[in-house]
């Protein structure tokens, strides 16, 4: 997945992160040597990357939206125009007209929701079962698990797209889905999560005699939550932005994704109508910029939570 | 007693786990061993007859000048896209390390490109590459240059896969980076500066031998990813123009999905997976010696 998925091996054993130590000594400098810390802070570096770093993401993205409200004069002008000289919505009309982009949506919509759920059940209950119930072969089945990222979906590509072409999955929800929806990552990550929670809460709620079930869904998971949730929110990005797997396993319009419809767009537009092109790209985009927005510290910390020990 | 509680115990176990282990043998492990055979075949995807070819995929394709071209292009992809965002992605984390108003804007601004879809990162940047009516010609114009033709010369067109995608990966390897930095004690980098080291200086003495083990998780990833980036260049150039951007995993899908020789999608396979096997076997042995 470009977050995409997990590339295989991201897995990483060690544990090089201490945040608290870090900022201990971050406020700690802070109070004992104000002028130091300061002098440090000074320095073109810092600002030049800040301005560089805002302008590099923000620049493609702005003027993105700004095409897709440009006319046709203002787009094909020489010299460039930069903004539009009036906003018109006829690129938009057009994208909805040329493809079924409210069926590319509710695609989207259903499959990234039904991978979504899928994984977190499936992360949650095999991490569950591998940290607190004891079974043979315990260690062998974590293996088994964690090695799976270190095979290429290149390279399942051919077998699965016949697998899925067998079952009569081709062109529906099942088989955008269901090839995608084992955990590896997730089962690695949250194995971690519930490794960490202290054995007395566990023992305390074996005493008052709750179920394995009860345990799972009423310990374990509420103490879990912001794990849980931030590996939700990346398994549903990296399913949104998939591109080539609906893409091979589909091939009505009707029953693709909407990165896909995007190119199907512009083959039917043509390569230089970057109008309706443009305001197709700000519609595939769009539902992912409250997340970029408010909740990429939980993104982050889905991707990195590997990392941490 | 115990015996049964331990049966309900192992029952319980194998309800859970049975689901994604089941999903992970039939779309994992089985295509794995399937996709290992069908590249000592000869087969079309469709017909029911596998013609037996032993080994012939691989040379065929080593011996064609388009595989080799292929290799060549996916070796000049992953080596400037792992440079340009390993090293791109450590100035930034080093100059965003330091709180300050807009640092921690600027590290969502560059981590946001990873969470956008390629096909929309690769439509977008088509246009702005676009040598007549794009910004960057536009730009350019501005300083009295011409904009290189990127849509039809295959130099520049490689070029302008690695520039959009070291712009989508920037972010992710910053992120990796600046954990990897904020590890080090704070005073290391004041006492420094202290004593008068400059920005480069401090970078270099201080930051980089404690970011090992962080560069070879970066560099690690990094070129397991690129060496499968698939939707930016197929979006852009479909591999063109004159195969200067056909990568290997690019290859895989035409040669399959187009060209319907799926023995030889499948060699290329192969050989992919075998090349990130041994960079992930090698990086988490890197690990494993800096733990012990």
């Amino acid at each position: 997945m470009t977050v995409t998925t997990e590339p295989p091996g991201a897995v990483r054993l060690d544990a090089p992160t201490s945040r608290s130590r870090s900022e201990l000594s971050a406020i700690r400098a802070g109070s004992d040597a104000p002028k130091v810390s300061k002098k440090v802070r000074q320095g073109p570096a810092g600002l030049f990357a800040i301005i560089g770093a805002l302008v590099l993401t923000v620049v493609p993205v702005v003027w993105m939206v700004l095409a897709s409200l440009k006319s046709r004069n203002d787009l094909y002008s020489r010299p460039l125009r930069i903004l539009p000289s009036k906003l018109v919505w006829n690129n938009y009309h057009r994208a909805f007209n040329e493809v079924p982009f409210l069926r590319f949506f509710i695609n989207s919509f259903a499959t990234t929701a039904a991978t979504t759920a899928i994984k977190v059940v499936l992360g949650v209950t095999t991490a569950y079962a591998l940290v607190f119930l004891r079974f043979p072969a315990r260690r062998l089945i974590f293996w088994f698990i964690v090695a799976s990222l270190m095979v290429p979906f290149e390279v399942v590509l051919i077998p699965n797209y016949v697998t899925t072409a067998r079952l009569g999955w081709l062109d529906s929800w099942l088989g955008i889905v269901i090839p995608t929806a084992g955990v590896a990552f997730g089962a690695f990550l949250l194995h971690q999560t519930f490794r960490a929670i202290p054995t007395e809460i566990i023992e305390a709620a074996e005493i008052d005699g709750i179920s394995r079930w009860g345990l799972m869904t009423k310990v374990v998971v509420p103490m879990s939550r912001p794990a849980i949730a931030a590996f939700a929110l990346v398994t549903a990005v990296a399913k949104w932005n998939d591109y080539l797997w609906p893409r091979l396993v589909t091939s009505r319009a009707s029953s693709t994704t909407l990165p896909v419809g995007l190119t199907l767009l512009r083959d039917s537009e043509g390569v230089n109508e970057w109008g309706p092109i443009m305001a197709g790209a700000v519609l595939v985009i769009l539902p992912i910029i409250p997340i970029l927005l408010f909740a990429q510290r939980r993104v982050v910390d889905g991707l990195t939570g590997g990392v941490k020990g | 007693m115990v015996r049964a509680r331990r049966r309900s115990e192992y029952l319980f176990a194998g309800a859970l786990l049975a689901p994604n282990l089941l999903l992970l043998f039939w779309f994992t492990y089985r295509p794995l061993v399937e996709s290992l055979r069908l590249s000592l075949y000869r087969w079309d995807l469709i017909s029911p007859q596998k013609v037996w070819v032993g080994f012939s995929n691989y040379t065929e394709s080593w011996r064609d000048p388009v595989g080799r071209k292929t290799i060549v292009n996916t070796l000049i992809f992953s080596i400037t896209t792992v440079a340009g965002s390993t090293v791109g992605g450590l100035l930034f984390a080093f100059a965003l390390l330091k709180k300050r108003r807009g640092s921690s804007a600027a590290r969502s601004a560059l981590f946001s490109p990873y969470l956008m879809p390629g096909a929309v990162v690769a439509i977008v940047w088509y246009f702005m590459f676009d040598p007549r009516f794009g910004l960057l010609a536009a730009g350019l114009r501005l300083i009295g240059l011409d904009s290189p033709n990127w849509y039809n010369s295959p130099g520049w067109a490689m070029v302008m896969v690695c520039i959009v995608y070291i712009w989508k990966q920037l972010g992710y390897t910053c992120l990796l980076f600046i954990a990897g930095l904020q590890s080090i004690p704070p005073e290391l980098f004041e006492a420094a500066a202290i004593d008068g080291a400059g920005w480069w200086a401090r970078l270099r003495r201080i930051a980089l031998p404690s970011l090992r083990s962080t560069t070879s998780f970066v560099l690690a990833t990094s070129f397991i990813a690129s060496m499968q980036a698939f939707d930016v260049i197929y979006v852009m150039t479909q591999g063109g123009p004159l195969d200067g951007t056909r990568t290997m995993s690019f290859q895989i899908f035409d040669e399959a999905f187009v060209r319907f020789r799926v023995g030889r999608a499948s060699a290329i396979a192969a050989v992919l997976f075998v090349v990130l096997l041994v960079v992930t076997l090698v990086q988490v042995r890197i690990l494993d010696r800096k733990d012990s």
